[in-house]
């Protein structure tokens, strides 16, 4: 009963609040009036005795008030109010409200966003179980280029190192899966059978690939993609046993992996099969495969790598025919697939982490400021008797609703960041499938700023509690506090030197990727068209038939209205594909035999004329190259500098791939191409006829698997527009084969540089938040100081200071500012640009251009936030401010 | 003798309304004056907190209120005991008569 009265008067009195105070209203008055009447009964006249009641009692109000304040719904009520006044405040202040949301909401947002990004890449292990024992194992070429396995020496690594629970090789695979449905190009992997033993993974239904499927010439089995048993077989738990055909050619599906399966070595990969490698064919040499294993539970990484390279320099140096110097780096799968981002990650992890401080920062200044300004409220609140807990009450309040709309806004900004973060990312960035807001930054981003908010939102109360109520009310809105001043002032000079940092980080990244885009990618990308061709059905396993379509696509497209130039070519600059042979020249009385690490680019004739690469020396290759001539070669400037020196290439010969192959004769040289990125030296290629390749294969066991060429199209105008032309001309060809990665060649360049441009994107975008919050620091405090010293510069005038000297009073205390923190930001932008220094391309980390011109661009911009202050400060009218006084 | 100490001993005032109001039912001012009164002065009753305390022991059930017209044709609010704050003022009596004489027992042994 107590109870349910308890709750449902509270629930009156909050709901009908103006019926239950008016209740107690009423109440009230009723007492006093009754003290009145019991006093006039007594004697006393009616004026009297309001009086005497008046001293005994209190007025009616002051009773209701302390009535009121009964009940657990005042618990409720009065915060209630509380925010409510705080919503009203915040409302009538829409400036301050703006600004410090919209800091926090960069602040928590950024920071929540970037975090979240970069967690599941670096920080988060991957999905395996003990994914600390996987490792991958890369070879190390001299000029520190990381180059792929040979299945020998994996076999060599498998067998004999003994840190090694088992050693897996996989490759890229792109069959075509033909059947009911559509034909579609997928993305697989050929893995040898321990590769999900090494990841520590199994089908969930169906199951692993064994050591007898994985043997030349062994049964064509494969394992699915939950996505892909979903999409073409309607999830059929069936499926397993049943025959699917790839490339003309059928296999059984013998396990389906779960869907939480994540494969960071290939994401996009949805299908398996064993490599089936056949050693019989000399081809156990090529750099094509990636080798990861699992060590043994005890071994360690570093232990594993010393007998790596011990067992591994063994081996090379017994097939030193097929093996260069080599080193073998063994690292933890993560290691291995963060390296190519990390530092871009780290760095731009830093940035946000000085965004974030930045934020702080100005939150910090906005709400000193905010205190200065109100210390007369607070005063003459405090002075009618609102006691200090309320104050503090309800500055809390204010501080909280701020930081609850920040942090609102703030996820919103995180929300709409990691989904722009994610469409940004470059396509090496692993795990991208894995990001997603991150509920703990999040919270700690809010907690933060809200902390910060709380402390310094309730510093005009505390000082209000404190000092004179007095002396505030007579001066409080006239002269703020010195001390104040100078914390402000530093907040200031720390924002302009943080702001400082990220803008020399953004400045050097800029400048880097100009210096990239300006480097000679040794062709001509701009109108060029290229698209992949692949060829696929056993109609080809003649070579004459690959031959014979590729020579008639070109005649097809050479005929499409429009074109001037076409040609074919195994790999293509920029484009990821990376395809490299030992190029063997033999010795000659001048030179040793060596073998050299070269770039292989199997050509039409036509090739070389169509990417504009200059010819420097000798012939490039005509119609008569063909089948059944004489095995010519063009060969890099950089290979022809590194073999012959000053000496000529033309006429030398050399054999790619299998030492035993034939020999090749250079006719001709030519300019250096950029083959993986602007950024990387490796230039040295050789140039051979595709259709030579083909007079090979008839009588030699070589044959190289060029069965997907690119083709690049120079038209009068934009190529582009010309793709759809192109592809019927293929297809009227040959209907069935498929036509992947349809680019403009410049757009290829570019995408080449995509973690520089990913990087420089999100730099620029903190640089400008830190530099507008810098200047709406330099302004709060300016404006403030005016505002403050509105009395002090009207008696300058009146004493005769010009305009000029009270513009130069103003923007002399901004540029005081400015320089200090530019001076500290300067020292710490030189240490902390080591952190970029990776990063840069072509500059270096000390630029003198870029740091010029951040000095520049940031006193330039502290100058317009001092012109608003300085402005008002020359308008102040010396007899309005001496006459107020 | 005009500053001696008029406030209601801490933890009585319950009881001191309950007391009252066992008479018969009363408004806030009616119970504030029969207390001073019946304790010759030596207790005066603070409004705001007597009407604080009312809320309370009526939100609790031992209270029921209703407005009605006085004597003197006034509205006021008029309190009246329920059976649950009868038997609260038994206890209280109960739990009070203890703790006095107990305390009067510790006095008397030390004079």
């Amino acid at each position: 009963m107590g109870v349910f009265r308890q709750f449902a008067r509270g629930l009156r009195a909050l709901f009908r609040g103006s019926a239950a105070d008016a209740d107690i209203a009423d109440e009230a008055q009723q007492y006093v009036d009754e003290a009145i009447a019991a006093h006039v009964a007594r004697g006393l006249t009616r004026e009297a005795a309001v009086r005497a009641a008046r001293l005994e009692l209190g007025g009616a109000a002051a009773i209701a008030e302390e009535v009121r304040g009964y009940g657990w719904e005042h618990l409720v009520s009065t915060p209630w109010s509380d925010l409510r006044f705080a919503a009203r405040r915040l409302r009538s202040e829409p400036g301050f409200t703006a600004v410090s949301v919209i800091t926090l909401a960069l602040g928590i947002g950024a920071t929540t966003a970037i975090f979240s990004a970069v967690d599941p890449i670096l920080f988060a292990s991957l999905p395996y179980p003990r994914p600390d024992r996987i490792v991958a194992i890369a070879e190390i070429m001299r000029d520190g280029f990381r180059n792929g396995g040979t299945f020998a020496i994996y076999r060599e690594f498998a067998e004999r190192v003994r840190a090694f629970d088992a050693v897996a090789v996989y490759k890229p695979w792109q069959p075509t899966i033909t059947g009911a449905a559509e034909p579609e190009r997928l993305e697989g992997q050929r893995v040898s059978a321990a590769f999900f033993h090494v990841l520590g993974v199994a089908p969930i239904v169906g199951r692993d690939l064994q050591p007898a499927d994985d043997r030349a010439a062994g049964p064509n089995v494969a394992i699915i993609s939950d996505a892909l048993w979903r999409r073409r077989f309607n999830a059929d738990p069936a499926v397993v046993g049943r025959p699917i055909t790839l490339d003309d050619t059928s296999f059984t599906v013998v396990g389906v992996m779960s869907a939480a399966f994540e494969n960071v070595l290939a994401p996009r990969a949805e299908l398996w099969a064993p490599l089936q490698y056949d050693m019989s064919q000399g081809r156990a040499w090529g750099h094509h495969l990636r080798t990861i294993a699992r060590l043994q539970p005890g071994a360690d990484v570093k232990a594993a790598m010393a007998d790596v390279n011990s067992l591994g320099r063994a081996f090379t140096a017994g097939h030193p025919a097929e093996y260069g110097r080599t080193d073998f780096m063994v690292s933890t799968l993560h290691d291995d697939v963060t390296r190519g981002v990390k530092p871009a990650l780290l760095v731009i992890l830093g940035a946000v982490a000085l965004v974030l401080v930045i934020a702080c920062v100005n939150v910090t200044n906005l709400l000193l400021a905010r205190g200065v300004q109100r210390r007369a409220e607070f005063a003459l609140r405090a002075a009618l008797g609102a006691s200090r807990g309320r104050l503090i009450r309800q500055l809390l309040t204010e501080s909280l609703l701020v930081a609850a709309l920040g942090g609102a806004a703030g996820m919103g900004v995180a929300a709409v960041g990691v989904r722009a973060l994610v469409a940004l990312s470059p396509p090496s960035l692993p795990r991208a499938g894995a990001i997603a807001v991150d509920a703990t930054v999040f919270a700690f981003g809010f907690v933060v700023t809200t902390a910060i908010a709380l402390a310094f939102g309730a510093i005009p109360a505390l000082q209000a509690s404190k000092s004179d109520p007095h002396r505030d009310l007579q001066h409080g809105w006239r002269r703020g506090s010195g001390g104040h001043y100078r914390t402000r002032r530093a907040l200031v000079v720390a924002e302009v030197a943080l702001a400082l940092v990220l803008l020399v980080g953004s400045g050097l990244l800029l400048r880097s990727l100009e210096r990239l885009f300006a480097v000679d990618a040794g062709f001509d990308p701009s109108g060029l068209l290229t698209m992949q061709v692949q060829i696929n059905g056993h109609r080809f396993d003649d070579y004459r038939a690959s031959y014979r379509f590729f020579e008639r696509a070109l005649d097809a497209v050479r005929g499409v209205p429009g074109v001037t130039a076409v040609a074919l070519t195994s790999q293509l600059p920029m484009s990821g594909d990376r395809d490299e042979y030992g190029a063997h020249f033999e010795a000659t009385p001048a030179r040793e035999a060596l073998t050299y690490n070269v770039f292989r680019y199997a050509v039409s004739p036509g090739y070389l004329e169509a990417m504009r690469v200059p010819l420097r020396q000798g012939r490039l290759f005509d119609d008569h190259d063909r089948a059944g001539a004489p095995l010519v070669a063009i060969v890099s400037e950089s290979l022809a500098r590194r073999r012959f020196g000053n000496g000529s290439a033309i006429g030398a010969r050399f054999r790619i791939g299998p030492t035993d192959g034939p020999p090749y004769t250079i006719v001709g040289v030519v300019g250096d191409v950029k083959q993986v990125s602007l950024a990387l030296e490796a230039a040295d290629a050789v140039y051979i006829p595709a259709s030579a390749d083909g007079a090979t294969i008839r009588s030699g066991p070589w044959r190289f698997a060029d069965t997907t060429m690119s083709l690049v199209v120079r038209a009068g105008g934009d190529a582009t527009a010309l793709a759809p032309a192109i592809r019927q001309a293929v297809w009227s060809v040959d209907k069935d084969q498929p036509i992947v990665r349809v680019a403009a060649l410049d757009a290829l360049v570019a995408a080449s540089a995509a973690e520089r441009r990913f990087a420089l994107v999100l730099f620029e975008a903190f640089a400008l938040a830190a530099l507008l919050l810098a200047a709406a620091g330099i302004y709060g405090v300016l404006a403030g100081s005016v505002a403050e010293r509105t009395r002090e510069i009207g008696v300058r005038s009146a004493l005769g200071a010009s305009r000029s000297d009270i513009l130069a009073l103003v923007v002399g205390q901004g540029m005081k500012l400015t320089g200090a923190g530019i001076a500290i930001g300067l020292v710490c932008a030189i240490g902390a640009s080591g952190a970029v220094a990776a990063m840069l391309f072509g500059i270096s980390r000390l630029d003198p251009i870029t740091y010029a011109g951040v000095i520049g661009l940031l006193t330039l911009v502290a100058v317009v936030a001092c012109s608003v202050p300085a402005w008002r400060a020359v308008r102040v009218d010396p007899a309005t401010t001496l006459r107020a006084e | 003798m005009d500053d001696a100490n008029t406030d209601v001993i801490q933890g009585t005032l319950d009881m001191l309304i309950l007391k009252t109001l066992s008479l018969e039912p009363m408004h806030g001012f009616g119970i504030a004056r029969r207390i001073e009164q019946t304790s010759r002065g030596v207790f005066k009753v603070n409004p705001g907190s007597l009407l604080t305390a009312l809320q309370r022991l009526e939100r609790g059930g031992w209270l029921d209120a209703e407005w009605r017209e006085t004597e003197n044709s006034r509205r006021a609010r008029f309190y009246r005991l329920t059976r649950a704050g009868r038997r609260r003022l038994d206890e209280e009596t109960a739990d009070w008569t203890r703790r006095v004489s107990a305390v009067t027992r510790l006095l008397r042994s030390e004079g």
